[in-house]
């Protein structure tokens, strides 16, 4: 087992064991070191806890990790309960409570499985040695002899359950984290096996509390007015035809927070959702719109086009491209261009925030993806100490990346702070799709040449976008949000020149699903793709050539950077290749197209299989392989790569933000159309089997979904496509 | 105005303005919460309830067009989770995030209730106006299934 992540996550552990005050119940807490908090001292010793068990034995894990669909609340508690012993059908699961003894609470980038994989085991592999150590004492033998299954310590055929143990367990040493023993895999009895979710039946019933479900006595409801140009301001505002309405309290304008990028706008607080936004159609605002309000998807192409027709910023340099593009025959030279819009997460609850304040403290409910900043948020802007104030965080519906954004929370605490009553902030679908943190917008340009023998002599990637960065650290490069694998190319190539310069544009942007990944996996792998085609090869055998033998590449701008493992990359390839009948004839106007891709450190080959007619291309089947390390929850895993598969597909066949006057034109479904159920594939997925750390799957499926469909495409018409959405004279 | 209705079997006076929604009756008025705002134009489906047994988009519905009739909320669906599509829904691990699947259950309810033994074709048109962004697509098509083949093994 690899201790990549303990090395990262232990440093500063602590492991803190107490009495609970309701009765004798084993606590065993985590501290794990968060993430830049270098300003700030390590809490010591909090008494919170991953694992509680009662004395009638029930048993409660707590996961510290947002559950948006991703099943989280099943998969971090299963490691928990694997190296606990604990029979899962006395395991329940509960939210963690904002506290940093959890470590970061932040969920995104994948990453919670990879970052606590180590971490619960460990936790799980202490309680469990407490136990037995309890055990032992009560039977007098040695604890080597004892071991644990069903919730149980056992020597021999003795048995001693869990919670007749918890009260003399929680009074015994707390093991070193580090030295624990961990089970050996093999010996895994959940982690590896397919377990139903925890939240699926509450899903099915309409228990399942989400943002918008909360209800609290008392409680009120809130929209806010603000301004449809990105950027712009209240100049006035006239409420009194809104004010008349009945059931309407109170309208008043809250300020722009522009380090959460926050908007301001006029705030409309009434008895029920409803009347808030009928009151809210009623105000009459004057805007001052700013300068986005000159901004356009065509503007912003022309932005483009001038950014790569200029000098731009030469990120890395090797070998001599233009050298071996000159020297390159004309029809071994691919020279394209590929277009990326901006797209909205879209989530099916738009943003919301409830949040009460008396007295000094504060009461949150947040549908969010960091809770932990929710409450810092909160703190700001009501000057209410974070240790009093309370988050709860509710399932989430859908965040992808939208509910990791400070705005919301801060505009609920604005208006929060002068209702007396506790206030539900709600976005209509409208606000949630004009005011999104929309993927960046791209253009690239590609010029590049493979030789005779199926080299590639030449990889010259010249890239503007609308970057991340520039939204959330200006001090940064620009382009330190967008490279992703471009300073990572898992591809050999004899030179590899890559340019970046930012385009100007007024419209925000953030992290969508797979982030960078998104856009950089359609450019790589269809333009590997036209290479292959140059080259006169197949473009899996193409593929697996130029990946070249078994290597780590590393990074070449961040040596932090995990190395990609090209082994890893072909073994996905290979079986997607197999797994989907690669190279087995098809019938005319059908195409099968493969890519391959690597984020959060997992790698996945997508292959799809397409019919176009009469200029529609029906998508009839994915297939796809993973290799995330050891799989925790195996239907876990292929329920997210369906899901990413799909989110991908939507943003490859039908949604895209476009901007006029400096606004979104898609305000809502009937404009931002998705993949119907009728539209959607025969999707597959396979698991690699294997031993290595385990990595995240919520993102990876995604980036090589679009590339594999526009490499079907070219294969059943011989069309390529390098704008997405396509369109359908594209097709034609 | 007071307007009165039955609402999973139990009859529901509420005085609001009669153009306000079904959708917001049900969630802020009688804080019956299952029912999901989605669009508020009917383009997702995930305000789906039942008003005399017909699958009926919520956020669109005036409440003075529900006076004097049956509405069916999932919440009504069943107390015990034993409705043939949950127990599918469950089996088949549908949902992921949850929040379109309520308006999801109810249209495969309405589904099965008009052709209890439709085809894969059948189910994806009865559900392809109901809007999932987490990819659920092709385990609800075979938790409907599922369901469908259950509930014909009964009858």
């Amino acid at each position: 087992m690899s201790t990549a992540t303990t090395n990262t996550l232990s440093r500063r552990t602590a492991l803190k064991k107490t009495l609970q005050a309701a009765g004798a119940a084993l606590v065993v807490g985590l501290e794990l070191p968060r993430v830049k908090a270098a300003n700030e001292k390590p809490v010591v010793n909090p008494l919170t806890s991953w694992i509680k068990i009662d004395q009638q034995g029930k048993i409660t894990l707590s996961y510290s990790k947002s559950e948006m669909g991703q099943g989280i609340s099943t998969s971090l508690p299963m490691i928990l309960a694997e190296e606990l012993g604990a029979d899962w059908k006395d395991v329940q699961v509960e939210h963690a409570p904002v506290d940093r003894a959890f470590g970061p609470q932040g969920t995104g980038g994948s990453g919670s499985i990879t970052t606590l994989y180590t971490p619960l085991r460990q936790a799980g592999a202490a309680a469990r040695t407490m136990l037995i150590a309890a055990a032992a004492q009560r039977w007098n033998v040695n604890p080597s002899q004892c071991s644990v299954r069903e919730s149980a310590v056992w020597h021999g055929n003795d048995r001693l359950g869990f919670g007749a143990l918890v009260e003399a367990a929680s009074q015994m040493p707390v093991p070193d984290l580090a030295s624990v023993t961990l089970k050996d895999p093999a010996e895994f009895q959940l982690i590896g096996k397919s377990l139903p979710r925890t939240d699926i039946p509450a899903k099915t019933n309409g228990s399942a509390v989400f943002g918008l479900d909360v209800r609290v006595p008392n409680m009120v409801f809130a929209v806010v007015a603000r301004c449809p140009v990105f950027g712009g301001k209240v100049k006035t505002f006239d409420s009194a035809d809104a004010k008349a309405m009945k059931g309407v309290l109170d309208i008043f304008e809250i300020d722009p927070a522009p380090e959460v990028h926050s908007l301001g706008g006029v705030a409309v607080v009434a008895e029920t959702t409803y009347i808030a936004m009928q009151a809210r159609n009623k105000l009459k605002i004057e805007w001052d719109e700013g300068p986005a309000a000159a901004e356009s998807s065509e503007t912003l192409r022309k932005e483009f086009r001038r950014v790569v027709d200029s000098p731009m910023k030469v990120i890395l340099n090797d070998g001599d491209a233009q050298a071996a593009l000159n020297d390159a025959p004309d029809n071994k030279k691919v020279a394209c261009d590929y277009e990326l819009p901006f797209q909205a997460h879209a989530t099916m609850e738009p943003m919301n925030c409830t949040v009460h304040l008396t007295n000094g403290r504060a009461e949150v409910w947040a549908a969010h993806q960091a809770p932990d900043m929710v409450q810092m948020i909160v703190s700001k802007v009501s000057g209410i100490e974070p240790k009093n104030i309370q988050v709860h965080t509710t399932f989430m519906g859908g965040g992808f990346g939208r509910r990791y954004q400070g705005d919301f929370p801060t505009e609920a605490t604005q208006i929060a702070k002068r209702i007396n009553r506790p206030v539900q902030l709600v976005w209509s679908r409208e606000d949630d799709m004009m005011h999104d943190f929309y993927r960046p917008a791209s253009y690239h340009r590609m010029n590049g040449a493979v030789d005779a023998k199926g080299n590639i002599t030449a990889w010259h990637h010249k890239y503007t976008s609308t970057p991340i960065s520039e939204w959330f650290s200006p001090n940064a490069a620009p382009e330190s949000s967008e490279l992703g694998l471009c300073s990572q190319l898992p591809y050999l190539t004899n030179s590899y020149k890559l340019e970046y310069t930012p385009a100007k544009s007024h419209v925000p942007r953030a992290w969508w699903r797979s982030v960078e990944a998104s856009v950089v996996g359609f450019v790589i792998e269809s333009y590997v793709d036209e290479l292959a085609h140059a080259a006169g090869m197949d473009p899996y055998e193409f593929r697996m050539r130029v990946l070249g033998q078994d290597r780590l590449v590393k990074d070449a701008l961040d040596k932090q950077e995990r190395p990609v493992d090209t082994a890893r990359f072909k073994g996905v390839l290979q079986l997607c290749a197999e797994k989907g009948n690669w190279g087995k004839p098809m019938a005319a106007g059908q195409g099968r197209g493969i890519a391959c891709h690597y984020a959060f450190h997992s790698y996945v080959a997508n292959l799809a299989e397409v019919t176009v007619k009469n200029g529609t291309v029906k998508v009839d089947r994915i297939v796809s392989a993973v290799d995330i390390g050891v799989p925790v929850n195996p239907d876990g895993i292929r329920a997210q790569v369906e899901s990413a598969i799909v989110y991908g597909l939507t943003a490859a066949l039908k949604s895209e933000i476009t901007i006029e006057n400096g606004r979104a034109v898609e305000s809502n479904f009937n404009k931002f159309p998705t993949l119907s159920m009728k539209e959607t594939p025969l999707i597959e997925v396979h698991i690699v089997p294997s031993t290595k750390a385990p990595t995240g799957i919520g993102e990876p499926g995604l980036p090589p979904t679009a590339p594999a469909l526009a490499n079907a495409i070219f294969a059943a018409t011989g069309k390529r496509i390098r704008k997405l959405p396509i369109r359908r004279e594209d097709l034609a | 105005m007071a307007i009165s209705f039955e609402l999973n079997g139990q009859r529901r006076t509420v005085d609001v303005d009669p153009k306000t929604p079904l959708l917001w009756v049900l969630r802020d008025t009688l804080n019956l919460t299952g029912t999901k705002y989605g669009c508020g134009i009917a383009a997702c489906g995930a305000c789906t309830v039942h008003i005399e047994g017909e699958p009926a988009r919520a956020c669109v519905y005036p409440i003075a067009s529900v006076a004097g009739k049956k509405v069916t909320t999932i919440e009504g669906l069943s107390t015990d989770l034993s409705h043939p599509i949950q127990k599918a829904w469950i089996a088949e691990q549908v949902p992921q995030c949850g929040y379109c699947q309520s308006g999801q259950i109810m249209a495969a309810v309405s589904l099965l209730k008009k052709n209890p033994s439709p085809s894969a074709a059948d189910v994806d048109e009865a559900m392809s106006s109901n809007i999932c962004r987490c990819g659920t697509q092709q385990r609800m098509r075979r938790a409907v299934l599922k369901a469908a083949a259950e509930m014909g093994a009964k009858a």
